[in-house]
């Protein structure tokens, strides 16, 4: 009876972390940042624009807001485009009007699907990101030359449509193949989001170049804050407040930190939630010594 | 299998024997972290799925990884503005992978327990010899990094075997004597410490550790939102405080530095401590330091109170 004896075998028992990835450090030991005009804090802001097949066909664990009902579920195919029709023009209106830049997450399916849509971005100024094909193409389920092919097509798409070089990256669900990072970073993707476990930027290694890992807490976002832990509109505002209070007073004009906040179109963008977003930017705009920053632009310094 | 863990009899609320802590207080008040290292790729155990996501389980293992890079120091400075020694409920192979943590605890006369040597390794399916070498291992282990005799243990993930507090008492009197081995985490039956029932015979007691106070019991299980759980601390210490001038209570708020350090988290947790260390009559100790003392001088007498109570009703 009992286990196998390997289960009480530890071969990666060691100094540092169980794989090879990136190294271990304590966040108190890194290299400071300083951000431009000597300001103390990064304020980078991703909203996800997504596309929700109505047939979902991809394995167990899917990216979450799928669809949940038999075919058809019209109720989560079309409140999940409401983001794209309706809620995405809520926000950029939002960042337009106090003149705070933003990225996006697009899945590549967008490009098709609502071409209109693309160049409302491109004219509102926002930096693309890959975000995968679609939400229902989580890269666990890929063949390797399929997950290639997937981020290939995504980089060159949202590159053409977007006249821009797309170097950043966030997979869909942010679920990851083990070779995620190998292929992002074969395919000139230079950073990515997926990975939660830091406050600043660091390397990521890959069997290429390496990438740069950079922060974009799940904790906050408003999908799982609101949608996932069933918090009020009334306690996401006050989250997003206590955080940001944190971290402007942990940051210092010499060791810059970073504020980083992942929304999505049909969250957010809802009648009930874009004055959260309202408030909350105009409370950040109250503050001093706050650079609105593209993520480029961090990875940029933090490269230097 | 059993209908009962046979681990104590049953003691009422009500007219035990007086405890008075030290300082008169009214309330031992502790806080115990977690720092747990969960594995990428753990081997398979056949009664429990460690990671709900394929092979890599980013989510899962990276927001646990932040705990340690980043919430870790977020959460020691906030227990020293208020000077709280933490009692870390510490999965061993930490010791191991970041010794860093390990030696900032150490400087802060921090308490170390075993929660076994990974939260991604379960004591399901083990054998009784496989589970007495897992405790040990993870007893000699703190012991080899910081010179503590192991007290208190909260098992691996919580996953128990029928002898699971047999093997740690066993263990713990091996390798320290009477003072290694003492306390377990693993019981949420009570608000005062109490004698738990060991083949041995041994003094052992389960110290009150509050599964709904534990911040990821409250935020990943119960979804609460942060400062609905500064109010349930504080709501918990309150009623703890008052009942304590009757006879002394225990409260602990066990902790993940992943969960509670969390910038839109950590304002609820610091009004909470404030609103505690603000009190008079609280005794801000350790696990250790409770079930000690509990030990010598509550122990007797308590087991004297339950016996009473299993003829008949008590009388």
């Amino acid at each position: 009876m009992g286990l196998d004896k390997s289960y009480l075998e530890y071969p990666l028992r060691r100094y540092g972390m169980d794989h090879d990835r990136y190294d271990w450090t304590l966040m108190k030991e890194r290299q400071p940042l300083v951000w431009p005009d000597n300001c103390k804090l990064a304020f980078w802001i991703n909203i996800s624009v997504q596309f929700f097949p109505l047939n979902p066909e991809s394995p167990q664990p899917r990216p979450p807001g799928g669809m949940t009902m038999p075919y058809p579920d019209l109720r989560h195919f079309s409140l999940r485009d409401y983001g794209n029709r309706v809620g995405i023009y809520r926000i950029l209106d939002a960042l337009k009007m106090r003149n705070i830049p933003a990225s996006c997450a697009v899945n590549t399916q967008i490009t098709e699907y609502a071409p209109y849509l693309i160049q409302a971005l491109r004219d509102a100024g926002v930096d693309f990101l890959g975000h995968g094909l679609d939400m229902d193409t989580p890269h666990h389920s890929l063949s390797e030359a399929r997950e290639r092919e997937i981020i290939r097509q995504s980089v060159d798409r949202l590159s053409e449509v977007s006249r821009q070089d797309i170097t950043g990256w966030i997979s869909p669900g942010r679920f990851e193949s083990p070779v995620t990072p190998d292929l992002l970073s074969e395919a000139g993707v230079q950073f990515f989001s997926d990975w939660v476990n830091d406050d600043m930027p660091y390397i990521f290694k890959t069997r290429n170049k390496p990438l740069v890992s950079m922060p974009l807490p799940t904790e906050l976002e408003d999908r799982f804050v609101m949608l996932e832990n069933f918090h009020s509109e009334t306690s996401y505002g006050e989250q997003l407040k206590d955080a940001f209070d944190w971290m402007y007073n942990d940051a210092t004009e010499e060791n810059g930190r970073i504020f980083s906040l992942s929304l999505h179109a049909w969250v957010i963008g809802q009648p009930h939630r874009i004055g959260i977003l309202e408030n909350f930017l105009d409370y950040v705009k109250q503050h001093k010594g706050v650079w609105f920053a593209r993520p480029n632009e961090i990875v940029e310094i933090f490269n230097n | 299998m059993r209908q009962d863990p046979n681990l104590y009899d049953y003691w009422p609320y009500k007219d035990r024997p007086k405890i008075e802590w030290p300082n008169s207080a009214r309330l031992a008040f502790w806080v115990a972290p977690n720092i747990e290292f969960y594995e990428l790729n753990p081997p398979d155990n056949p009664h429990r799925k460690p990671w709900p996501h394929p092979y890599p389980p980013v989510a899962g293992y990276s927001i646990r990884d932040w705990g340690n890079r980043v919430g870790h120091l977020r959460q020691m400075d906030l227990l020293d503005k208020y000077n709280i020694r933490g009692s870390i409920s510490l999965s061993t192979a930490l010791c191991e992978h970041h010794p860093e943590i390990i030696e900032m605890c150490k400087e802060r006369d921090w308490e170390f327990f075993s929660h076994g040597i990974y939260n991604t390794r379960y004591t399901y399916g083990l054998d009784e010899a496989q589970e007495r070498a897992m405790i040990r291992d993870s007893m000699e282990t703190i012991y080899q990094h910081t010179g503590q005799a192991c007290s208190g243990y909260l098992a691996p993930a919580l996953s128990h075997s029928e002898v699971t507090m047999d093997l740690f008492a066993e263990v713990g009197a091996e390798l320290f004597g009477e003072g290694g081995g003492i306390y377990t985490c693993d019981l949420f039956h009570d608000d005062q410490p109490t004698p738990i029932k060991l083949r041995s015979n041994k003094k052992f007691v389960s110290i009150p550790y509050s599964l709904e106070i534990n911040d990821t019991i409250a935020y990943v299980v119960n979804r609460v939102e942060p400062r609905q759980y500064g109010h349930m601390i504080k709501a918990s210490f309150d009623r703890l405080y008052q009942e304590g001038a009757q006879s002394g209570t225990v409260m602990c708020i066990p902790t993940h530095n992943y969960q509670v350090a969390c910038s839109h988290r950590l304002r609820a947790f610091e009004e909470a401590l404030e609103y505690i260390t603000g009190h008079s009559d609280v005794w801000v100790t350790t696990g250790r330091e409770i079930a000690s003392y509990f030990i010598e001088n509550y122990y007797d007498k308590s087991l004297a109170s339950i016996a009473s109570y299993q003829d008949n009703g008590g009388d």
